[in-house]
């Protein structure tokens, strides 16, 4: 299997490990199988981070969701580091428990509700792209439904800063389509530099066909990393 | 080091707790039945104590000699389940048992009950179900990769169903997700004999290499134990005895013996106990689970041959003025006892504290063979330990002679009849069998299947559930799976234990053949009703004998399990109930075949049978078709198995499979030939492809024999098939077609179903829509 | 000082948990049900002068009780 190679030096990416996240493994196990760079945990309470080039934020249930999912960890030590990270323009992608600590700690906007159905909902979903693409990938989420007041939204519209709708399989972005009842299908945005992305769905979920029939997890990762 | 060390030189100083008073009979009575203890089981504990026992000590011997705890009327039977084989780590009597995966990379796995609390409180019911299974794996060392979960409830339509089928459900889901293990596969289904009694069986598989596996063993003369995890309440105290206990129709009163769970301490502590455990940081380890801090003392105490010194005092608790009885029987979850040698104790401490654990040394182990258990000033507890474990009461209850439960009416004759010459009816009663085993897609949807990332079939694919293991423990074999698999058909059961069971262990394994495993071994989850009823006895005595004989059949030894009894009310017993987990290994995940049909296309759907295709009744009996005809399990005598048909069936599965034949499989099961026809072509029946059902007797198209599977090809495949088949002793059958788009039946529109000969056309959208109920 | 906290969510945000209790009722015949509201409601006991307790309360809930995107908040003083 051909590894995923920068263009130049070793890439570098970190981890985070809060209490309660789940897919730290999972996270750390799709960097090193299908990219070639260095990838290691970073435990919550540093104050201070290691030398990186990316983030990754993985899903789960950082202090068991308790308060609000995600509430938490965005005042854990680790956060102060992160912030300073992403304002030097370090990148940055909030899967799922990710998405949600990202929008809490006030690194993305909106915030993440619980689902209009009020269950956890598990299944594989469309995702549009920004550039249009049509992807396949699972969700697996209680509170995924995606909410931002309408000036706000309309700036995430003009600047493009929507990363993923929720869509059908032929692209449509209906109600039908939408999982849980975010506002306008969102499934991922991008920060204001796009180098920080949140997303409820799990691209390491979906790094090989032979598991849910998607490698589309991959295509995401890369673009992630080509940013950085 | 230690802030307040337990010293076992306080024994000599402490005042004796008071005795019951054994002179005032009327009082001594009520205690003794408030604690299910016979006159006989008191005497025997007169004569271990030598005096009078404390009330703490009577709390004791209640729990550790309850029915859940030691299986005292089940033991007789359960030493007759093979246990032996050569992929055999660790067998029954351990927190799990394991077997030889590939290597040294072994399987942990095991089933357990949580039915009693379900039925009160079903929502903490069903997660604490979880929390405790999981425990019981990740004790020993192993990191649980799946969960499974197999449920009961009475009829759909019961009052009570719908609010314990979703509180069950959400339960199991929100503490499953959040541990972060993924619940895949395992079975719900309905029937009025649950009614009374809901059944939630809770399975959980995790790996581990053989040579790191830890047990529940207080070895080590001055080591300390430790108490680690969430402070002790009052939850569940008598757990063990009320799981015991038969409803009487008021079960509301009990609400105050449920335990309450928290996925969250539970992530911590397995994250905190994998790490010690690789750490080789503690001796001896188990978790505290039904009669909490007694049990996993006792029993720590009692392998290892040692004694214990404890001090209550020292043990966290979160209600005030817990009494020694209550601490000691309190079934706080998310709780491990853990013996540590003093020199690793700073490397622990740190590791809890890490993970923000509460902890603290409650005793040491000492060479008395005694447990010696102060509190408040008082030694509440002094019994031995042996005695109190190797001597619990076993029972040899008395069992009809013979199993008398069949009635010959001829209903099953009529019922064929009347299905072979009636469309209408037969259709109805099609429609209400797709209601009743129904779509269960609405309860998995709310698990997370795929966490772990290494999810490759799950209940979505219809089948048995396959993982596929990537580990660095296993480089050589990079394509490596496991398969899994859970259930039973109780109907059978009642009809006829010892075949009953075996069918329920074939079921199992032929799930698992169908997706590309061979099976392993098998954990079982006996579920049944009183253990005073002769009948019900003799339904669990044959029922071992049957799960035996299947299990040497397939060489699938038995290498954990859980007994529940008094599953009743009042006089009414549930049917025999021998809930069965299955592991398989998985060669290759690239060759798995999933039971339901998901990418468009047209398809030749093939019933591949081992057996002659008799004519006879005895397909229906027991049979999904039967049951929603309002017929009783007991009707009719179902047949024995044929090993040789089954085997050879089996051997054409994987022959097909390996010649890339064979798209989709699917063992033919509880419904018979029409359900499961639909049930594998239901995904694309929703994207409105046609579907043609091509058998045309009632008989088979109702009817649930043995040795069958559904096999999907294409038309190019087909005399290939036939081809390569031809030295083996099955039959395939062209049974339907899916088309690859919507095709129209007679003469009205959205006619996209046809049975033919008899049912005529259903239109798709009428099905779908009992299937999705 | 004790002081309540009810934090719930913005009116235009839907809280389907509100709707659904609010037509469940509706839907068993009780009358005049016009609306629900649903609020988490928290009671902290602080420590300290009465100015310092109430700018305390006043961190805590912006900082970590109220997600200022998505929710509303009322304080109110319990007891001196």
């Amino acid at each position: 299997m051909k590894k995923h190679s920068p263009a130049n030096g070793t890439i570098r990416v970190g981890v985070v490990q809060f209490p309660g996240s789940n897919c730290d493994d999972d996270c750390v196990d799709v960097v090193r199988r299908h990219f070639d760079f260095e990838v290691f945990k970073i435990w919550y309470q540093l104050t201070e981070l290691p030398k990186l080039n990316a983030m990754i934020i993985p899903g789960g249930f950082s202090f068991g969701d308790y308060l609000r999912s995600g509430a938490l960890a965005a005042h854990a030590p680790i956060m102060r580091p992160i912030k300073e990270f992403a304002n030097r323009g370090g990148a940055v992608l909030g899967i799922c428990n990710g998405f949600q600590i990202l929008t809490e700690s006030g690194l993305l906007p909106g915030a993440l509700l619980q689902n209009r159905n009020m269950e956890f909902i598990c299944r594989t979903v469309h995702l549009k792209s920004a550039s249009n693409s049509i992807l396949s990938m699972p969700i697996a989420h209680g509170e995924g439904r995606y909410w931002i007041d309408e000036n706000n939204l309309s700036e995430l519209e003009d600047k493009s800063r929507i990363a993923f709708r929720y869509c059908n399989e032929q692209g449509l972005t209906n109600q039908t389509a939408n999982p849980n009842g975010s506002v306008a299908n969102i499934a991922g945005v991008y920060s204001e530099n796009k180098k920080i992305l949140g997303m409820m769905p799990h691209p390491e979920r979906a790094s090989d066909c032979l598991m849910g029939g998607s490698s589309d997890g991959l295509k995401v990762l890369s673009e992630f990393f080509n940013r950085v | 080091m230690l802030t307040q060390s337990p010293d076992p030189q306080r024994l000599k100083t402490l005042i004796n707790a008071d005795q019951i008073d054994l002179k005032n009979d009327a009082e001594l009575q009520a205690i003794l039945k408030a604690h299910k203890i016979s006159s006989e089981e008191f005497q025997k504990i007169l004569k271990i104590t030598e005096r009078a026992p404390t009330m703490a000590e009577l709390g004791v011997y209640s729990a550790m000699w309850s029915e859940h705890c030691s299986y005292k009327s089940s033991r007789v039977h359960l030493k007759r389940f093979p246990t032996a084989g050569t992929k055999v780590v660790v067998g029954p009597g351990e927190n799990a048992g394991v077997v030889e995966l590939e290597g040294e990379l072994c399987v942990a796995f095991k089933m357990e009950s949580h039915n009693h609390p379900s039925y009160i409180e079903p929502y903490q019911g069903a997660a604490t179900g979880v929390g405790g299974i999981l425990r019981d794996v990740f004790c020993m060392g192993a990191r649980p990769i799946a969960n499974l979960n197999c449920l009961r409830f009475g009829q759909q339509d019961h009052e009570r169903t719908s609010y314990l089928l979703a509180r069950a459900v959400k339960g199991i889901g929100d503490y499953g997700n959040c541990v972060g293990v993924p619940t895949v596969g395992g079975s719900v289904s309905f029937d009025a004999t649950y009614n009374g009694n809901c059944l939630v069986n809770a399975m959980a598989v995790g790996l581990i290499n053989r040579n790191k596996i830890f047990k529940g063993f207080a070895a080590g003369v001055g080591n300390y134990v430790v108490y680690v995890g969430s402070a002790t309440g009052r939850d569940g105290i008598h757990g063990a005895t009320m799981a015991s206990d038969s409803f009487e129709q008021k079960a509301d009163r009990s609400k105050t013996t449920v335990q309450v769970g928290d996925p969250f301490a539970e992530k911590l502590l397995l994250e905190a106990t994998l790490e010690a455990l690789d750490k080789n940081l503690v001796v001896g380890i188990q978790d505290m689970g039904a009669a909490g801090l007694t049990s996993s003392s006792f029993e720590m105490a009692g392998r290892a041959g040692n004694g214990l010194y404890l001090n209550l005092d020292l043990v966290p608790l979160r209600a005030k003025n817990m009494t020694a009885y209550e601490i000691m029987l309190s079934e706080s979850q998310e709780r491990m006892l853990m013996v540590v040698d003093p020199c690793n104790w700073p490397a622990l401490v740190e590791v809890l504290d890490r993970w923000q654990l509460p902890h603290a040394v409650i005793g040491v182990v000492t060479n008395s063979g005694r447990m010696q258990i102060e509190a408040r000033g008082r030694l509440e507890i002094n019994l031995p330990v042996s005695p109190l474990t190797d001597e619990a009461p076993v029972y040899n209850r008395e069992l009809n002679d013979v199993y008398l439960s069949n009635a010959d009416s001829g209903a099953l004759e009529d019922l064929q009849l009347q299905l072979q010459e009636d469309s209408v009816f037969a259709s109805q009663l099609f429609k209400k069998m797709l209601k009743d085993v129904g779509s269960k897609k609405n309860i998995y949807e709310q698990f997370d299947r795929h966490v772990g990332a290494r999810t490759v079939l799950d209940s979505d694919s219809g089948g048995a559930a396959v993982l596929w293991i990537r580990s660095d423990e296993t480089k050589d074999a990079p394509y490596l799976g496991l398969a899994l698999s859970a259930g039973c058909n109780e109907r059978r059961v009642r009809n006829n234990p010892r075949i009953g069971a075996a069918q329920a262990v074939l079921e199992c394994a032929k799930e698992i053949i169908a997706a590309g495993g061979l099976p392993l071994a098998v954990t079982d989850c006996l579920n049944f009703g009183s253990a005073e009823d002769p009948s019900v006895m003799r339904q669990l005595s044959d029922s071992v004998d049957g799960i035996s004989d299947a299990c040497r059949q397939l060489d699938t030894p038995v290498v954990s399990g859980n007994v529940s009894l008094y599953n009743a009310t009042g006089p009414e017993n549930i049917h025999p109930t021998p809930m069965i987990g299955m592991v398989g290994k998985v060669a290759d995940i690239r060759r798995v075949t999933a039971a339901r049909i998901s990418s468009a296309g047209e398809y030749l759907i093939f019933k591949l049978s081992g057996e002659n295709d008799s004519k006879s009744t005895a397909k229906l009996v027991a049979s999904l078709a039967a049951k929603n005809a309002g017929l009783p399990a007991e009707e009719g005598r179902i047949a024995d198995i044929d090993w040789d048909a089954e085997k050879n069936a089996a051997k054409a599965v994987s022959i097909l499979r390996s010649a890339e034949i064979a798209k989709y499989v699917r063992s033919v099961g509880d419904g018979g030939l029409g359900v499961s026809i639909f049930k594998t072509c239901s995904k694309m029946l929703a994207e409105s492809h046609s579907l043609e059902i091509l058998t045309s007797d009632a008989g088979s198209f109702f009817g649930e024999t043995g040795s069958t599977y559904l096999v999907c090809l294409t038309e190019v495949d087909v005399s290939r098939a036939q081809a390569i088949l031809r030295d083996i002793n099955v039959s395939l059958e062209l049974v339907a077609k899916l088309y690859g788009r919507k095709e129209n039946f007679g003469t009205m529109p959205d006619r996209s179903i046809l049975v033919k000969t008899y049912f005529g056309c259903f239109s798709t959208t009428e099905l779908l829509k009992e299937y999705n109920a | 000082m004790e002081y309540e906290v009810l934090v719930q969510l913005k009116g235009e945000v839907l809280d389907p948990e509100a709707r659904a209790i609010r037509d469940t009722l509706l839907a068993q015949g009780v009358a005049n049900v016009e609306s629900v509201t649903i609020a988490k409601r928290y009671v902290i006991s602080i420590g300290g002068s009465e100015n310092e307790s109430q700018e305390t309360i006043k961190k805590i809930t912006d900082t970590y009780l109220a997600n200022p995107v998505s929710q509303t908040y009322k304080i109110k003083r319990l007891s001196p």
